[in-house]
């Protein structure tokens, strides 16, 4: 009888993390960022019907990139939970925090038991009645859950489009700004030297959390009114 | 049973299997005692709660309109003198509730969220006819309550993208759908009201016109029907009044129904009988 091989826990740990990554960093990035009325989602995703952004609740959006089966799985997941709940209880009693614990330790709990992790990275995001009151999570494939800031880049090219918004990013920016601002950030060149691109407008996935918004604050930006933010001088 | 994770829980395996666009359904596995259908028969006997009264709805040129008066009945008692009983069922549809109260606003509750759980799993709405469809099933659900005098009976109204028109839907105890054309009514008062709705229908009516016409027949409703309550100018409780047109669903607010409201009862002193 032959003896299995011993593989360390730590390197378990690490060629999951490894793999996890690698498929997360061929996706197009997805960037989620604050603007003067909310929160603006900005990818790259030429499937058009096969949404990378979406609503999740009255207040609540999620954008993920990965693989789509799996981060489909949470963010249909995610709507149940939070239909449920908001059913039970009260639709206040809805909020991103409860959601990004639970897709923490969904994540979490397929990361470590299960042979293959989810290839995934995940915003839930959340307007509040004010700026400061607005919310941001990142979620990546092991569970590990950050509150953040401002602005979450997630994907391929990560690095590269987090530095140039960072630099020009301004939370009070209207809606054409911003949107402008993302969509010159997703087209810069790689660090391995690919060129710079462009992004057709079909291309283009867009949505926003806008808190000016009755009840329902999301709301995908698409044709025409999508072209014309674009297009618009301010 | 299945259980709803709390907030350290991860989510258990049937939130994320694939399937059903259906909230009801999905409650069904989830959580089955938060559905109203899925609860036990109650013991033998009556009970009494409040009731909800009359409804009426009315196509126009541009979409429909609903209204509902403000009054709930006990026996004799009013229970409540400013309840609300047409609710918006999502942006292209509303849907106004008679009956055991209590149950049709559960009923509307969850129809809602049935709603706007599908256009979220979907990415795409419900047709007008797949909403009304819905409804009849939850209605349907309630068939052991109803046999002990707990019925609920909503009115369905909306507009209708692919065929851009207002539309009615009325339902019997047991689910059974109708679509209705030009105008409808639901609740202790809807005879008299459907009787106001008939001699004052035009095929031509526009939007103001279906409110000042839904108005008008609540008040007959209200002249005849004891459950029925009028405009009460007094404390400023109008009826609930809702429109849905290509633009989606409006609900008027109660200083535009106030004028209209003032308008009806001017006339009436001249004419009592409208």
């Amino acid at each position: 009888m032959s003896m299995p091989f011993y593989v360390s826990p730590e390197q378990i740990m690490k060629d999951k993390s490894d793999f996890a990554r690698k498929g997360i960093a061929r996706g197009r990035s997805v960037l989620a960022m604050q603007y003067a009325d909310g929160i603006l989602f900005v990818g790259e995703n030429p499937n058009g019907a096969l949404h990378k952004i979406s609503e999740i609740y009255d207040r609540i959006a999620f954008a993920a990139v990965g693989k789509y089966n799996e981060f489909e799985n949470l963010r249909v997941g995610g709507v149940r939970y939070a239909d449920t709940r908001g059913y039970q209880y009260d639709r206040r009693d809805v909020t991103s925090r409860g959601l990004a614990n639970i897709y923490a330790q969904t994540l979490g709990t397929i990361f470590t038991e299960s042979g293959k992790p989810y290839e995934v990275e995940l915003v839930v995001a959340e307007v509040g009645d004010t700026k400061a009151e607005d919310q941001m999570y990142r979620l990546t494939y092991d569970g590990s859950v950050a509150e953040e800031h401002g602005l979450i880049v997630m994907g391929g090219n990560s690095e590269p489009i987090a530095t140039h918004v960072r630099e020009h990013h301004d939370p009070d920016a209207p809606l054409s700004t911003a949107l402008k601002l993302a969509v010159a950030a997703l087209v810069l060149p790689t660090p391995d030297g690919t060129e710079a691109r462009t992004i057709a407008g079909d291309d283009l996935e867009a949505a926003v959390l806008d808190r000016t918004r009755p009840r329902r604050a999301f709301k995908r930006l698409v044709g025409t009114s999508l072209q014309s933010l674009l297009e618009s001088k301010k | 049973m299945a259980e709803v994770p709390d907030l350290h829980g991860r989510l258990p395996a049937h939130f994320t299997t694939p399937g059903t666009s259906s909230f009801t359904d999905f409650l069904g596995v989830a959580q089955p005692d938060l559905l109203p259908s899925r609860r036990r028969d109650l013991p033998a006997g009556l009970i009494d709660a409040p009731h909800g009264t009359t409804i009426v709805a009315v196509t126009h040129a541009q979409g429909v309109v609903m209204a509902g008066d403000r009054r709930a009945t006990m026996g004799n008692v009013i229970a409540q003198r400013d309840i609300e009983k047409v609710f918006p069922a999502d942006e292209y549809s509303c849907v106004g509730i008679a009956g055991t109260a209590g149950l049709a606003i559960e009923m509307v509750r969850l129809f809602q969220v049935e709603l706007e759980h599908y256009e979220k799993l979907e990415g795409a709405t419900l047709s007008l006819e797949g909403k009304a469809n819905r409804l009849s099933t939850m209605i349907r659900g309630n068939l052991g309550m109803a046999m002990q005098g707990l019925a609920v009976v909503p009115l369905f109204a909306g507009y209708d993208l692919d065929m851009g028109a207002g539309r009615i839907f009325s339902y019997d105890v047991t689910g059974g759908r109708y679509e209705e054309h030009s105008f409808h009514s639901v609740g202790s008062g809807s005879v008299f009201a459907r009787g106001a709705l008939k001699k004052q229908f035009r095929d031509d009516v526009d939007e103001a016109a279906a409110i000042k016409l839904a108005v008008d027949a609540l008040y007959d409703a209200a002249d005849d029907d004891s459950a029925t309550g009028g405009p009460d100018l007094t404390r400023r409780i109008f009826p609930v009044v809702m429109t849905v047109t290509a633009d989606g669903l409006r609900r008027i607010p109660d200083d535009e129904i106030g004028a209209v409201v003032q308008t009806v009862v001017d006339e009436r002193m001249t004419n009592p009988g409208g």
